[in-house]
């Protein structure tokens, strides 16, 4: 088995051309434009989308997501509804699902990696499925083309990070800060930090995510990582009404500050 | 029924209790609960450790807690019924048994401070009473519905000078203050212990608190030996996440005796639960048709939780002890029957025990049989819902 899928290949390619990653994160379902801001933030110059589908007990999200997630329940919307939406839709950019391992569980790994592959997801990040517990469905999901990514935390071991850097796919998830998502004013000295010790273990491409809200903070961590994934600051942005056109503004100045990185 | 009396007790290894517990936890906790084990594994072999924890349980906890033949409800009943009296412990419940053993585990890593959920409160309180004693911060998350039902122990935590944050995510009740209990954990790991109050969560906890919780039965088999010659047919324990319950059967998982655990109708996590892996463990969870996990309704908020400790979903699944449940007007009337025939008001949770047995003596339980109970807490703090419910307080 080939050790990365095609969401890695995408990522790899745009670092390859000199390009910075840009990963915004969207709640899927949290209000009924959720697919039309999808294209915006791809047409704004995402190099691959999170689609967060919401889950009842969020343990690694803070009080925006967890927002959006419950916006979404409330909409008595489902995984699978959710899935279904996606699957008449068509992007430029991958997209990477990211929830609770309770709904890959509870579906069971081959069903919802058919949920997954009818969506034309490409890969997956589980926050509270670790290294220990990942096998299964890393492997069963990389025969699927699909990529589970694999998260670090600053508290990681460099052992254990070059470990749980081997078995992620599609890129090393580096958590910028001791904490749960969230938009900060500040950006941590251990974003800075994780990136520079992820880079030192893998090749794989690695991206920063938690605790980077604006374009100061992706273009100070983005001149060490590959990249960074911003969720919280976007998804503030989307539940106090700012819409696909505000997200496309948002997400578009973002692109600009990691474009002024001198590559 | 032929059943397994050769379970494994030690769970050393993996944390696994056959399919069930494991360590779902995000990667920022992975270290603490690996440091976690290890340093509760070296404490507990070290016998100043295990000297200082038995002496506070015994000089500040109250230990021994005596049995106590109930003579007037055992010739109601037709059977021979035996109270362990968790409910006479300091803090009034068996709660303190596992929170002396995390504050002390606590202080030994060099955490200055604990968290800690709690559904009614009493977790939080018995928390509050150990950091106090031990000089350690303490911040308790309780769902902001339950600091409404539960104000008097909110009052005391606040005494025992305890930071008490009412959640407002989600349901606001107890599922929702262990995910808020487990964000702030993330954040503040280096310097903070969270102190689960239940045998569940990742591992070690669901070990760790069974082996702090242990004491229960393994005292109650000892005086039942001693002070009447006795081996239990029957030994019954309600189950929320199943902290008293997991305490009180290990001590006769090896033995003859019938083992039986009680849940609330409304969240009867091995009753109507499926498979799950929430909180930070496997077991089984009262779900939605997708995994979202659902409130669980109890009229007592210490059960009031959907889902339930990895080592019960075991036994149940091996067949060494079995689950039922009872409902809420059973759980009242229960209440009652126990203060007025044997003058000891129990609290809502082991109230689910005694109304099992109400209902099953001379069925399920043939008569003559003996029973031990666990009394895992007393009354004092449902006394105020209680006389709400039947009409004394408006």
């Amino acid at each position: 088995m080939e050790s990365y899928g095609s969401l890695e290949r995408h990522l790899r390619k745009a670092r390859s051309s000199g390009r910075k990653i840009l990963v915004p994160y969207v709640t899927a379902g949290y209000s009924p434009e959720w697919i039309d801001t999808l294209h915006h933030v791809a047409a704004a110059g995402a190099d691959a989308i999170e689609v967060g589908i919401p889950f009842s007990d969020p343990i690694m999200d803070g009080p925006i997501i967890q927002a959006a997630s419950t916006m979404a329940l409330n909409r008595k919307v489902t995984p699978l509804s959710l899935l279904n939406e996606l699957s008449s839709e068509s992007f430029d950019v991958p997209l990477v699902v990211m929830t609770y391992c309770n709904l890959l569980f509870h579906a069971g790994i081959e069903r919802f990696g058919g949920w997954l592959s009818e969506a034309k997801i490409s890969g997956t990040i589980f926050p509270d499925l670790p290294l220990e517990e990942s096998e299964e469905w890393s492997n069963y999901a990389a025969s699927k083309d699909i990529d589970n990514v694999m998260l670090v935390s600053p508290v990681t071991s460099d052992a254990r990070a070059k470990e749980i850097s081997d078995r992620s796919r599609g890129f090393v998830y580096g958590i910028g800060l001791m904490g749960v998502t969230g938009v900060r004013t500040t950006l941590e000295e251990s974003a800075s930090t994780i990136a520079t010790r992820l880079k030192a273990v893998t090749d794989r491409p690695v991206l920063i995510g938690i605790g980077i809200s604006n374009k100061d903070q992706a273009r100070t961590v983005g001149k060490i990582a590959d990249g960074v994934i911003v969720g919280s600051a976007l998804v503030k942005l989307l539940i106090e009404g700012g819409g696909p056109q505000g997200a496309y503004d948002f997400i578009s100045s973002l692109r600009e500050g990691l474009d002024e990185i001198d590559g | 029924m032929t059943v397994d009396h050769e379970v494994d007790l030690s769970a050393d290894f993996d944390g696994k209790f056959g399919p069930f517990g494991g360590r779902y936890v995000p990667e920022s906790l992975m270290a603490a609960l690996s440091e976690l084990e290890e340093v509760f594994s070296e404490a507990t072999s070290d016998p100043v450790f295990m000297a200082t924890y038995r002496e506070i349980l015994r000089s500040y906890g109250g230990r021994p807690s005596p049995i106590t033949k109930c003579h007037n409800l055992s010739r109601e009943l037709g059977v021979d019924l035996y109270l362990k009296r968790e409910d006479l412990n300091h803090t009034g419940s068996h709660k303190i048994n596992n929170v002396i053993g995390q504050a002390l585990l606590t202080k030994r890593m060099g955490k200055s401070r604990m968290i800690a959920e709690t559904g009614a409160g009493q977790h939080g309180v018995a928390t509050a009473t150990a950091a106090a004693l031990l000089g350690l911060k303490c911040t308790v998350y309780m769902g902001e519905v339950d600091t409404e039902r539960q104000a008097l122990n909110v009052f005391r935590m606040k005494l025992l000078g305890a930071d008490v944050i009412a959640v407002k995510s989600g349901s606001r009740t107890l599922k929702d203050a262990i995910n808020e209990a487990m964000r702030e954990w993330v954040a503040c790991v280096e310097d903070t212990h969270y102190c689960i109050g239940s045998a569940m969560g990742p591992h070690p906890y669901p070990y760790m608190v069974r082996q702090f919780q242990r004491v229960i039965g393994d005292e109650a088999k000892a005086q039942l030996l001693d002070e009447y010659q006795l081996s239990p047919d029957y030994v019954i324990a309600c189950v929320g996440g199943g902290s008293n319950a997991i305490g009180t059967f290990t001590a006769f998982v090896e033995t003859d005796s019938k083992i039986v655990g009680v849940e609330p109708e409304g969240g009867a996590a091995i009753g109507r639960g499926v498979l799950g892996v929430i909180h930070g463990m496997r077991s089984q969870f009262i779900q939605d048709e997708f995994g979202q996990l659902e409130e669980a309704h109890s009229i007592s908020a210490g059960l009031d939780y959907p889902g339930v400790g990895p080592e019960h979903a075991h036994l149940a699944q091996i067949g060494r002890a079995t689950y039922a449940t009872v409902n809420d007007q059973e759980v009242l009337d229960a209440f009652q029957r126990c203060s007025r025939s044997e003058g000891i008001i129990p609290a809502l949770e082991p109230a689910h025990a005694l109304a099992y047995l109400f209902r099953e003596a001379g069925r399920e339980i043939p008569h003559g049989s003996s029973v031990l109970l666990t009394m895992s807490g007393r009354g004092d703090k449902d006394s105020e819902q209680v006389a709400k419910i039947l009409g004394y307080l408006k």
